[in-house]
């Protein structure tokens, strides 16, 4: 009941959208595809969603090929584009309903599986979708996309344009769903989200970049990184960038993510040089790579 | 069949929730005939003139107060001199100015001739020329009372007269030209609108990745424009009849079924619209432009097709528009049968056949 | 507030944004609820708040479209109330949904913005050719927005946005979705931006965004809740980040 996909290639006139793709996807896993916008996620979902053709490749949802027997993937899969494809003009409750008719089932017949989800959003059934802030937006949308009980889940950039709290609160969600036997593949470009997922793929420019769990991918960087801060931070991004030794550069909050390109670095000789061009308050200490340093080494 | 139940219902509360497509629906077709009725019409009332009268005798004193009398015309002004004629015109207070000759009188008796200049402004070439045609009819009239007592070996021409009957009013002649052109709005406009809508708001994506068939997503779209537009085929036939009062001489039923073929026409041309814009906006734009301007330009209805270049007369015949026109007024003013009219109907026919094999193949299951 | 010392001082010259008790209902719904902070020269301020907080009709009245209902504000010196237009001759803007002509070339944008900022034709010149040098454009600068990178063309909104040498520049969610190098190369140019003196306003619901802010506050239900440096925000609520900050803060 997982997901398959091997060596896929999609292009669009003269753009590579995704190149020589393939992964697995376990079944009962919380799979996170994780790439900035244009890094061909939506492209992969909609081949595994049977609405594009891949150019090469092949792949298979729930045991179905996409391209043959996709009447198969369409009843079987739950999709949920991003932007939140709602009927604005219609209440909740008509979304639910309506969403719920055309895969001939009921509200009341799988409402075991959206109950969690919907009650939060149940008090405003009477709403029009149109209005609902981005937040219930995305409950509503997710609790569609479940009516027909899936066995498999595509959620495209789910998290975009919502606040954090709602954020929070549809990654619980989602880890809810799991328990229940749903395979889900879960696409954002946020790099922090990559933690809540049992194992991601990164992407860029319709390339996977790596695939593991988000504790192994951050164990994959090749070097020691350090925090460093000063006074100024303008000063501090342009002397680094300066220094004849460093392999990496990145501002990262209040830090910037400093990696040398020796050896046997030592902070001090930094200190001493980011001292000489009069920097203040200035410190250096190492810490730990996250998904995102790795996803930038990998890239660059 | 609940699901096909289900996606209908949705379509009709999308159509009663949106105001402003609600308008369109509703509101065109009355304000459009009531526009064509009242307002944009070939008869003239009260047009104001001015005369210049050289002679002052008795037969143009009755010509004067002929034209007086009649409800067309209101002799605004009396001028006296050739000089004045370009100045009223300047001013902008007359529409027309009847100039009679010295001796009118005199020289009608003589030589069973006088001379009338009739001068129009011609900045609406339109009006102009119904003024002059009015005019005429009503010299012609009054000649013919002149010759009532006189043995005269030449009678004035009827055809004139029929043509210009003042009685003949324009509204019967809008309204076919009015209901092909809402009904080819409503259900073309509409349906190709609905289904970019959706396009534009992802939910397309969601249809596609369902087990509804793309036909009946098709189907679903179209059925409640059905609807909505055999009832408004009704609203303008009724309002035709009970505010203008005009005649249906044909079977009404015969009407009905071919308005039918038509609404099918219209909505096939609606979803192979759709088929090729990915916005609303596009959809809307095609047609416009696609549909609307060829229909009120190319059909018929305003202009007569036997009047345009060749080209054009060629081009009209691929217009659906152009062959509902002619069944219509057929149907209506001419109140004739399936008989005269089975070519046209066979040619709408296999136009509609054309458009829905061509949607359906260009519809697809995917996205591309 | 948090800065007693310092407070009297900046009253004075050093502050480009201030504002105090700043209030817009709309009916009986207070949407800004009295709000106070000020923004110091060359400052990176962080405007944080879920949707619906309140942040977008706090802006409209900072940048002089929309008249408060109560409060005072000044914004690079001006009063909202009584000179919106000296205001918008001051400041720059840039809003992730729109930024550039799409169908306009990279010098055509840059043209067209510096023209209704009233640049002269030389000045337009000059910054376009030190502009598209900067950002490695060259190659570029005869196509048409639309064809570049994302990422591109947020670097280049954001120049263009302080064409006219802006004393402030507003950003609404700059960074989104792009990249996570773009996304520092952008940063990059923020900090230089800050460097030469001109303020930088960022609204935005994204967390990991404020960790990047000199300053942060926090809004919610129109009043602002939380007002400080990133790392004291983390210390006073003991959170990891920012987003927990936010977590915390929102359910109270």
């Amino acid at each position: 009941m997982g997901i398959s996909i091997s060596n896929i290639s999609k292009s669009y006139k003269n753009v590579k959208a995704l190149q020589d793709i393939s992964f697995e996807v376990k079944p009962n896993e919380l799979f996170g595809l994780i790439g900035p916008d244009g890094a061909g996620k939506t492209t992969l979902f909609r081949i595994l969603t049977t609405l594009l053709f891949p150019d090469h490749g092949t792949a298979t949802v729930a045991g179905f090929d996409v391209v043959g027997d996709y009447k198969e993937i369409r009843k079987n899969v739950g999709y949920m584009p991003g932007r939140f494809s709602l009927y604005q003009d219609l209440t909740v409750e008509e979304n639910l309903n309506f969403f719920a008719t055309i895969f001939g089932t009921t509200i009341d017949e799988n409402y075991d599986l959206i109950k969690d989800i919907y009650v939060q959003i149940e008090p405003f059934k009477d709403r029009r979708a149109g209005k609902l802030s981005g937040g219930m937006k995305q409950k509503l949308a997710l609790s569609c996309a479940l009516i027909h009980k899936p066995k498999v889940l595509f959620l495209d950039e789910p998290t975009t344009g919502v606040d954090p709290v709602s954020r929070k609160e549809f990654w619980e969600m989602l880890k809810r769903l799991q328990q229940k036997g749903i395979t889900i593949l879960v696409s954002t470009p946020y790099m922090d989200e990559a933690a809540l997922c049992d194992r991601v793929a990164l992407i860029q420019d319709g390339r996977i970049l790596q695939i593991d769990t988000p504790k192994a991918i951050v164990k994959h960087y090749p070097k020691p990184i350090y925090n460093v801060r000063s006074d100024n931070m303008y000063q501090l991004i342009t002397n680094l960038k300066d220094y004849e030794f460093n392999h990496s550069v990145y501002p990262f909050g209040e830090f910037v993510h400093y990696t040398d390109s020796r050896t046997d670095f030592n902070p001090t000789e930094l200190q001493h040089y980011l001292e000489s061009k009069n920097l203040k308050n200035i410190e250096i200490h190492e810490t730990d790579a996250t998904i995102e340093d790795t996803f930038m080494e990998l890239a660059k | 069949m609940k699901r096909f139940i289900g996606f209908i219902k949705k379509e009709f509360y999308h159509i009663f929730r949106d105001r402003r497509s609600l308008f369109i629906l509703f509101g065109m077709p009355i304000a459009q005939i009531l526009l064509f009725g009242f307002a944009i019409t070939n008869e003239i009332n009260n047009v104001d003139i001015a005369i210049l009268d050289h002679s002052k005798d008795n037969t143009t004193e009755e010509i004067i107060n002929k034209i007086a009398a009649s409800k067309y015309f209101s002799i605004k002004q009396m001028i006296t001199r050739e000089a004045d004629i370009a100045s009223v015109f300047q001013k902008g207070q007359v529409k027309a100015v009847l100039n009679f000759e010295k001796d009118f009188s005199k020289n009608l008796i003589k030589d069973h001739k006088a001379t009338i200049q009739v001068i129009t402004d011609a900045t609406d070439p339109n009006t102009a020329n119904t003024i002059t045609n009015y005019i005429n009819a009503i010299l012609q009239q009054y000649q013919k009372e002149l010759n009532k007592d006189i043995i005269i070996a030449y009678q004035i021409l009827p055809q004139t007269r029929m043509v210009y009957n003042p009685e003949l009013k324009s509204v019967y002649m809008f309204v076919p030209g009015v209901m092909t052109i809402i009904l080819m709005l409503v259900s073309a406009m509409m349906t190709s609108i609905s289904i970019t809508r959706e396009k534009e708001l992802g939910t397309m994506e969601i249809l596609l990745v369902s087990p509804l068939r793309p036909f009946q997503v098709i189907i679903g779209k179209v059925v409640p424009y059905i609807f909505l537009s055999i009832i408004n085929a009704v609203v303008i036939v009724m309002l035709s009849i009970f505010i203008f009062n005009m005649p249906v001489q044909g079977s009404l039923i015969l009407l009905g079924l071919e308005s039918v073929l038509f609404i099918i026409t219209s909505l096939a041309l609606g979803i192979l619209i759709s088929t090729i814009s990915a916005t609303q906006q596009t959809a809307m734009m095609i047609s416009l432009m696609g549909l609307m301007l060829p229909v009120i330009l190319l059909s018929g209805f305003i202009f007569p097709i036997s009047s345009m270049p060749m080209p054009l007369q060629i081009i009209s015949n691929i217009i659906p528009a152009k062959w509902f026109i002619i069944i219509l007024k057929a149907i209506m003013l001419k109140g004739v049968g399936m008989q005269f009219i089975w070519k046209e109907t066979l040619i709408l026919l296999g136009m509609t056949v054309f458009f829905i094999a061509l949607s359906v193949k260009k519809y697809k299951i995917r996205l591309e | 507030m948090r800065f007693p010392l310092s407070w009297e001082m900046n009253m004075q010259n050093n502050n480009v944004i201030q504002v105090e008790g700043l209030t817009k209902m709309f009916g009986d719904f207070t949407a800004v609820d009295a709000i106070t902070f000020d923004v110091k020269k060359g400052e990176i301020f962080g405007f944080l708040g879920a949707n619906g907080a309140g942040k977008t009709t706090a802006i409209k009245m900072l940048i002089g479209i929309s008249n408060p209902t109560s409060g005072k504000a000044t914004v690079a010196g001006f009063d909202v109330l009584t000179n919106p237009n000296d205001i918008k001759r001051n400041i720059g803007y840039m809003s992730q949904r729109f930024a550039l002509y799409d169908d306009l070339t990279v010098k055509e944008n840059i043209t067209f913005f510096g023209g209704i900022y009233g640049l002269s034709r030389k000045r337009i010149k000059e910054k376009s050719e030190a502009l598209i040098k900067e950002l490695g454009l060259e190659n570029v600068a005869s196509q048409l927005v639309g064809s570049l990178p994302l990422g591109w063309k947020q670097k280049l909104s954001f120049s263009v946005a302080l064409i006219h040498d802006p004393k402030i520049v507003f950003l609404d969610e700059p960074t989104g979705a792009v990249d996570p190098i773009t996304r520092r190369q952008f940063w990059e140019m923020i900090y230089k931006a800050a460097n030469q003196d001109t303020t930088v306003f960022v609204t935005t619901h994204y967390m990991d965004e404020a960790e990047y802010c000199d300053r942060v506050s926090i809004m919610v239900d129109g009043k602002i809740e939380a007002l400080d440096t990133p790392m004291k925000l983390k210390e006073q609520f003991q959170a990891e980040s920012m987003n927990d900050v936010f977590l915390k803060l929102a359910r109270g």
